[in-house]
């Protein structure tokens, strides 16, 4: 199993994704492209230009903190700082593309997916995931993924890193030390 | 930034802003920040408190607060139960931990405690095992207050340091004023106490405030003034001779508020003597922040709520 993945790798991973987001959806409909916190916020950044680059015109963008419908409150320790939901316009009846970093448990896509219905009914919503590590604990599945590595024990973690966060682009797996939640 | 080097939320109950450290008053302020987006959803509701239990008791009337606490305990999903001390048995001579603990014993997350003893919140949270928020405790504290205040004058103003605000009017029986000067003078702004000799005296500058029975010597100066309610409920009638008096020499008047700087922001923690403390026109103006400060006060409490119940 490859355990580390440098610039060069994730450069390749984000076109991979773009591809596959870009051939499932309409280019001449709108798309709001909304990350959940804190990578997927900085995906989502990543992904607009690159996908306006393809020919989608019209992106609106948003950022879903998920913290208050999180049902594993109890268990991740410190409690994280909330902060805030921005979602830049109506979602009614649109498509709409959520991302994420690392998709694991699917426990954090189902508490985006509650914050999204408080925000109103989007004609679909799709899920985009830089990496998919299975051990899944709930049926949730995303559409488009642009590294599947299913076969990371539970010891370990998936860590994605990206520029605007943590200085450099890469993702690692390594064992956990700290207990920190992979989402 | 790091979550973790971010600053932490500590304490299973809020009962005053005397003992919060800075970094403890701005979580709650940037945590309030997130929650006043909740309310402008369409379904203006998050699940954090569902199954947990507030009980509002008041045992002193109120309607701005008690509608507030009970509105942001809605908006988080929790289980709201009034108390109101006219319904309840301390009529009956019961005390009020006697109450406080048969009300814990149904299964209660949070207590919010409004009581005419200074002090009461912090004998409650003594006796209690369930969070205890401080809704006003006699002329001590009314810390949700100060932190909507503080809250409103960053949003309007982008900082506190360095700000000169006034607090006017009736400092001695002012629980507001007292939870506004711990706050503001933990972030650097510079507080000046306005009010008559009886209800305002020298001790006052202890907390590190300037005290002056004179308003118009500095009210061209100030970028906020704070003006109280005069509380005729607390005042002993020779604190205060004369209505209009303390209304011509105390008031925000439209003279004086001509004085003032041109970007001078007017508050007022309601319910307003519309006239006395402040001219009508003023309130209504658009220097006026007392709508606004109503709307963050719901955010604020809505934060309280959701930290005091996220410490284990």
């Amino acid at each position: 199993m490859q355990t580390r993945y440098d610039p060069e790798d994730v450069r390749r991973l984000l076109d991979r994704l773009v591809d596959q987001i870009a051939a499932g959806f309409s280019k001449s409909e709108p798309l709001i492209i909304v990350g959940i916190r804190t990578r997927g916020e900085t995906l989502a950044q990543r992904l607009a230009p690159m996908l306006a680059a393809r020919g989608f015109a019209q992106i609106s963008r948003g950022v879903l903190d998920i913290t208050l419908y999180r049902d594993d409150l109890s268990e991740i320790g410190p409690r994280p700082m909330v902060r805030p939901t921005h979602i830049e316009v109506d979602i009614n009846s649109k498509p709409l593309l959520l991302v994420d970093d690392v998709l694991f448990t699917g426990r954090t896509v189902r508490a985006a997916l509650d914050a999204l219905a408080d925000f109103g009914r989007p004609s679909a919503i799709r899920l985009a995931a830089l990496v998919d590590r299975g051990g899944r604990e709930l049926p949730i599945q995303a559409d488009y993924v642009a590294l599947t590595q299913k076969d990371v024990p539970l010891s370990h973690r998936v860590k994605v890193q990206l520029t605007e966060t943590d200085g450099v682009d890469q993702i690692r797996i390594e064992p956990r030390n700290s207990g920190e939640n992979a989402g | 930034m790091s979550e973790s080097t971010a600053p932490r939320w500590t304490r299973r109950h809020l009962l005053g802003l005397e003992e919060l450290s800075a970094d403890e008053i701005r979580v709650v302020l940037d945590t309030a920040l997130s929650f006043k987006e909740v309310s402008t959803r369409s379904v203006k509701k998050v699940p954090a408190l569902r199954g947990r239990v507030v009980v509002n008791a008041f045992f002193e009337d109120s309607t701005r607060t008690r509608t507030s606490f009970a509105l942001a305990g809605q908006r988080l999903s929790a289980d709201i139960l009034d108390f109101s001390e006219k319904t309840s048995s301390t009529s009956k001579g019961e005390t009020l931990i006697d109450t406080a603990r048969n009300i814990e014993a149904m299964g209660v997350d949070i207590i919010v405690l409004r009581h005419k003893a200074a002090g009461s919140a912090h004998l409650l949270a003594r006796s209690v095992k369930c969070s205890v928020v401080n809704a006003g405790d006699g002329a001590h504290e009314h810390p949700t207050q100060g932190l909507l205040d503080l809250y409103t004058i960053r949003e309007r103003f982008g900082k506190i340091e360095g700000l000169k605000v006034a607090i006017v009017g009736d400092i001695a029986n002012s629980r507001v004023a007292r939870s506004n000067i711990w706050a503001l003078t933990k972030f650097g702004a510079k507080v000046h106490l306005v009010g008559p000799p009886t209800l305002l005296s020298k001790s006052f500058e202890q907390l590190g405030c300037t005290v002056t029975h004179d308003f118009d010597s500095i009210v061209g100066d100030m970028d906020v003034l704070n003006m109280l309610r005069v509380q005729f409920e607390r005042i002993q009638t020779s604190q205060f001779p004369s209505v209009r008096e303390f209304s011509r020499m105390y008031g925000l008047t439209w003279d004086r508020f001509q004085r003032c700087k041109k970007d001078v922001f007017v508050m007022h923690p309601g319910p307003m003597n519309r006239g006395i403390e402040i001219q009508s026109d003023i309130a209504d103006g658009p220097q006026s922040g007392i709508l606004t400060q109503v709307t963050n006060g719901l955010a604020v409490r809505m934060a309280v709520l959701y930290l005091v119940t996220q410490v284990s």
